[in-house]
């Protein structure tokens, strides 16, 4: 019986050891893509700019639960005077059409868990699925 | 008591702080600035009238739902006591002539009319003098100045980066001919005194400028200048031709006389202040070194990229020092497309003229706008200078619109 125990909390353990290692690494991923298409326009502090560059810190959108429109915004570009938090911003932003499905997932997984975000990681199930839905 | 007793140490100490560090910014040798006005909206174009009452034209209009402030310092204290407003929409330009009080919205140009006092007598019902001008999201602000003979100028900025086909992709080519230069990226001229006037009655006075804010008429030589915002992300869209470094280092932002006819070569050119040349855009199959826009305009003054130069204005004033007089002061935004590297600018420079001409390398006039930490990221910044006026008695004033402070600065003998 201990042993049994024993093996479920190593499971467990393990899981759990695995899920954090696997964040951390897609964490990782993720800011490397943001590094290299993303910082130039949103910067390095995820503010934007004023008026011009919409923020992802902070912004109900990025931690929010329509992850189909994050992943849209991302891959065709945004140019819509849409308020943002109370904000408009004016600049187009870069479509990035040829992004894979985990590469996707690791990026909203970064943005959605840096500087004052905290949400929910993204799966590429999660990516897949938002997809489908026009 | 104890917390009462700190409050008033705290309070002290800000006053102290306000009265000795000139507002927290860094100025030259014999001057000094207070906080004029604070938290008064996001404070864009500023204009002052001959009795030093100052006027901001907000981005947004403010919690107490003005979008031009009123802003009196009658005992002379260097801090507006008496704070009123108006108005209801958004937008950047300002500029008083005598008691004619012109606002811009990001579409249009509205007149009002001041009193003896400097109020305003209809601030619901202003004179429609321009409307119907585009306003696309990008560079949509609308900036002003007037000349002597009372004709008005307005920047139509592109709504553009480099007129790609598609804005800012990847890959995208420039339009050949561009043709948002048909009614975009330039200063249109109309008459200062005619109302309900657009496109049709006005003129495309100069062209190939892919945004201006900061604009003036130079009395000397009876000219208007201008300073451009250069384009954006050479190193997101042509990343084998430019590094990070060289993206944060190019295009110059530029000063330009502009008369009429004049084309300052946008989206075709960019000015690499390095090579000393206008460089072809890389959307137009330039490489980084092959030149181009043989009939436009070669900058007055080139500045450090990205800086956005928000405004421009020619000292007239006595009160400065010999070596201000008729020099152009410019009020730098701050960059954000430097990044990775770190941002430049918040803050003002000068520029010293001669006859009308540049007669001296740009300086950094006034500084320390972003904040002590120096946390130069465009969210961070303390403030952000945008607006230039200078009133009666010489002093000049700096409007910030992220916080909404307004800056005097001042020369003491």
């Amino acid at each position: 019986m201990q042993t049994m125990q024993f093996k479920i909390v190593s499971l467990i353990m393990f899981a759990l050891f695995y899920c954090v290692q696997a964040d951390a690494q897609n964490m990782q991923k993720g800011k490397k893509i943001y590094e290299t298409r993303c910082l130039a326009c949103h910067q390095a502090d995820g503010g934007g700019v004023p008026n011009m560059n919409a923020p992802l810190d902070a912004a109900s959108n990025v931690v929010g639960k329509d992850i189909a429109r994050l992943v849209r915004i991302i891959r065709y570009g945004y140019n819509e005077r849409i308020a943002l938090d109370g904000f408009y911003y004016s600049n187009a932003m870069t479509a990035s059409p040829d992004l894979k499905d985990n590469e996707l997932a690791d990026l909203l997984t970064y943005i959605r868990n840096s500087w004052s975000n905290k949400a929910s990681a993204i799966t590429v199930a999660q990516v897949q699925a938002a997809k489908k839905k026009k | 008591m104890y917390k009462l007793s700190n409050f008033l140490l705290a309070c002290l100490f800000a006053l102290s702080v306000n009265a000795q560090d000139n507002a927290g910014l860094k100025l030259p040798t014999g001057f000094s600035a207070t906080l004029f006005a604070d938290q008064i909206g996001t404070a864009r174009h500023i204009a002052i009238n001959d009795k030093g009452v100052l006027f901001a034209k907000l981005n947004n209009a403010n919690k107490a739902g003005q979008s031009i402030v009123r802003m009196e310092d009658a005992n002379g204290d260097g801090i507006a006591e008496k704070i009123t407003g108006w108005g209801k929409y958004g937008g950047t330009g300002i500029y008083v002539k005598g008691n004619q009080l012109y606002a811009s919205s990001d579409d249009a140009v509205y007149l009002y009319q001041l009193d003896a006092n400097g109020e305003v007598t209809n601030p619901t019902s202003p004179k429609t003098i321009i409307q119907n001008l585009h306003s696309r999201r990008q560079h949509a602000s609308k900036s002003i100045t007037l000349d002597p003979k009372g004709n008005i100028y307005v920047n139509i900025g592109a709504y553009s980066n480099a007129c790609q086909e598609k804005d800012r992709s990847v890959g995208s080519k420039g339009m050949m001919p561009c043709p948002i230069l048909d009614s975009a990226g330039g200063i249109w001229k109309f008459d200062g005194t005619k109302e309900n006037q657009s496109y049709a009655e006005g003129k495309r006075y100069a062209t190939g400028l892919r945004n201006v804010i900061g604009l003036d008429w130079n009395n000397t030589t009876n000219s208007l200048f201008v300073t451009q915002h250069g384009r954006d992300q050479l190193n997101t869209f042509y990343p084998t031709m430019y590094t990070d470094a060289q993206n944060a280092d190019l295009p110059a932002e530029t000063m330009y006389e502009m008369k009429e006819g004049d084309d300052a070569g946008w989206p075709y050119v960019y000015y690499d202040p390095f090579q000393k040349k206008k460089i072809l855009s890389p959307e137009y199959g330039g490489d980084g070194k092959l030149e181009g826009g043989k009939n436009a305009l070669d900058p007055l003054v080139a500045f450090p990229a990205h800086m956005a130069p928000m405004a421009l204005l020619f000292y007239k004033g006595n009160q400065f020092p010999a070596k201000y007089k008729e020099g152009a002061f410019i009020a730098f935004h701050g960059s954000w497309n430097r990044a990775p590297l770190p941002q430049e600018g918040y803050f003002v420079a000068f520029v010293p003229f001669k006859n009308g001409k540049p007669a001296g390398e740009w300086e950094i006039f006034a500084n320390g706008f972003a904040g002590a930490d120096n946390n130069k990221s465009p969210r961070g910044a303390k403030a952000r200078p945008c607006g230039l006026a200078e009133g009666p008695d010489g002093s000049l004033y700096v409007s910030d619109d992220s916080k909404g402070a307004i800056f005097k600065i001042s020369f003491k003998k």
